[in-house]
């Protein structure tokens, strides 16, 4: 039990795969401009990661391991991420149009989000057991749904501030993902 | 000529990092010091080369249908290839670079190019836009490794710049400056295009 928190506390704030681990900067330089978007890819990402993290897993031990192919891992792994994904995005079309409408593009993009490749390999190198492997995989998307909203949230309010031409955009969302990465790192130490 | 002003375009216009803002990951994790830096930029371009080639080369048989699970497949492929070529030989980087290898087949860079240019062009076209590419990736990721370390850590390809009584400001080695220093450069070279095109 203890390690299960360990695992969630340390996943979320103190190695914050963002503002830490450098993962899924991308969609989250993407997608965090407004706060509905921002909390539906959280969503899907939190599912996405889950379910990969589960279904890597069991093929690493059960397949990979068992036959001796470790060195496909890259291969199997991000083919996996690829079907699931497609899955998913099936299913919200079927579950809430608007929804879909309003992930657009960035629900095929989920593909390519380094945390859900990432978490995967990660627990396989940290040689979680099933158990420790999903609240793994929740603490990371966890982690990612809280820096997409924080990050939402000051973008909002940096729209109507004066910021000087060459660092409106990305320059200015970069050095305000700085500052907040120095603040989650005032956790450190907790577990 | 024109395979030329397509190896140039990677550089400058269409700087993967600084103007297109993809494969940010690896950047701004494996960007510590210069040699890592490098490591992972070269590491880059041979993906992007190797996966380039081998999809213009296969793009009249590969269906439109299911091109994106079978460019995924031959990025991660040349991925696999790197991966255990780098294990073998320099043990040191590979520990350096560590899981950022492998995310290599996110890096939404490859896929990208594989989609817009290697799946409608000649071969020798696809190596001029690879090597573009990755040397504008490699660029950059290079100049923010530069100046993270000499700032972070006194050095410069692990040679000491400034002696033993110069205090580095450590943060810049640090996530938090990794944001910053890049939202910097991008502000810088973003500039630097505007005067170029005004003039």
């Amino acid at each position: 039990m203890g390690s299960i928190f360990t695992i969630l506390v340390s996943t979320i704030f103190v190695n914050n795969y963002v503002f830490a681990k450098f993962l899924g900067i991308c969609p989250f330089l993407g997608v965090s401009s407004k706060m509905e978007t921002s909390t539906g890819m959280g969503v899907a990402v939190t599912f996405v990661t889950t379910l990969a993290s589960i279904v890597t897993f069991i093929i690493q031990k059960y397949i990979l391991d068992v036959l001796g192919l470790e060195y496909l891992q890259t291969i199997v792994f991000i083919l996996v991420i690829a079907a699931l994904v497609q899955f998913v995005e099936m299913a919200i079309k079927k579950i809430s149009p608007t929804l879909y409408n309003a992930l657009g593009v960035y629900l095929p993009l989920i593909t390519t989000n380094c945390i859900v490749l990432g978490v995967a390999i990660l627990n396989i190198q940290e040689k979680y057991t099933l158990i420790e492997t999903i609240f793994s995989a929740v603490g990371a998307s966890l982690g990612f749904f809280l820096a997409l909203v924080l990050m939402a949230g000051l973008r909002e309010k940096m729209e109507t501030a004066d910021i000087p031409e060459a660092l409106s955009g990305f320059p200015i969302t970069l050095i305000a993902t700085g500052l907040m990465s120095i603040a989650f790192a005032g956790f450190a130490g907790l577990v | 000529m024109k395979n030329f002003k397509v190896f140039l375009n990677g550089i400058i216009n269409e700087n993967p990092i600084f103007v297109q803002l993809i494969g940010m990951c690896a950047v701004l994790a494996v960007s510590t010091n210069a040699i890592n830096s490098l490591a992972m930029g070269v590491s880059v371009i041979a993906v992007l080369v190797g996966s380039n080639v081998a999809i213009s080369l296969l793009r009249k048989f590969i269906p439109e249908e299911i091109r994106i699970p079978v460019f995924v497949v031959v990025i991660a492929t040349f991925v696999t290839i790197v991966d255990m070529f780098l294990n073998a030989f320099a043990p040191d980087i590979y520990a350096a670079l560590g899981i950022f290898i492998p995310l290599i087949v996110v890096n939404c860079l490859i896929l990208a190019r594989a989609e817009a240019f290697a799946y409608s062009n000649g071969v020798i076209a696809s190596i001029f836009d690879g090597l573009g590419m990755g040397l504008g990736y490699t660029l950059a990721i290079t100049v923010l490794g530069v100046v993270r370390e000499i700032i972070g850590a006194g050095s410069l390809f692990g040679i000491s710049l400034f002696g033993d009584s110069f205090q580095p400001a450590a943060i810049f080695i640090a996530p938090p400056g990794a944001f910053i220093l890049l939202g910097l450069l991008i502000a810088i070279f973003r500039t630097i295009l505007k005067k170029r095109a005004t003039n």
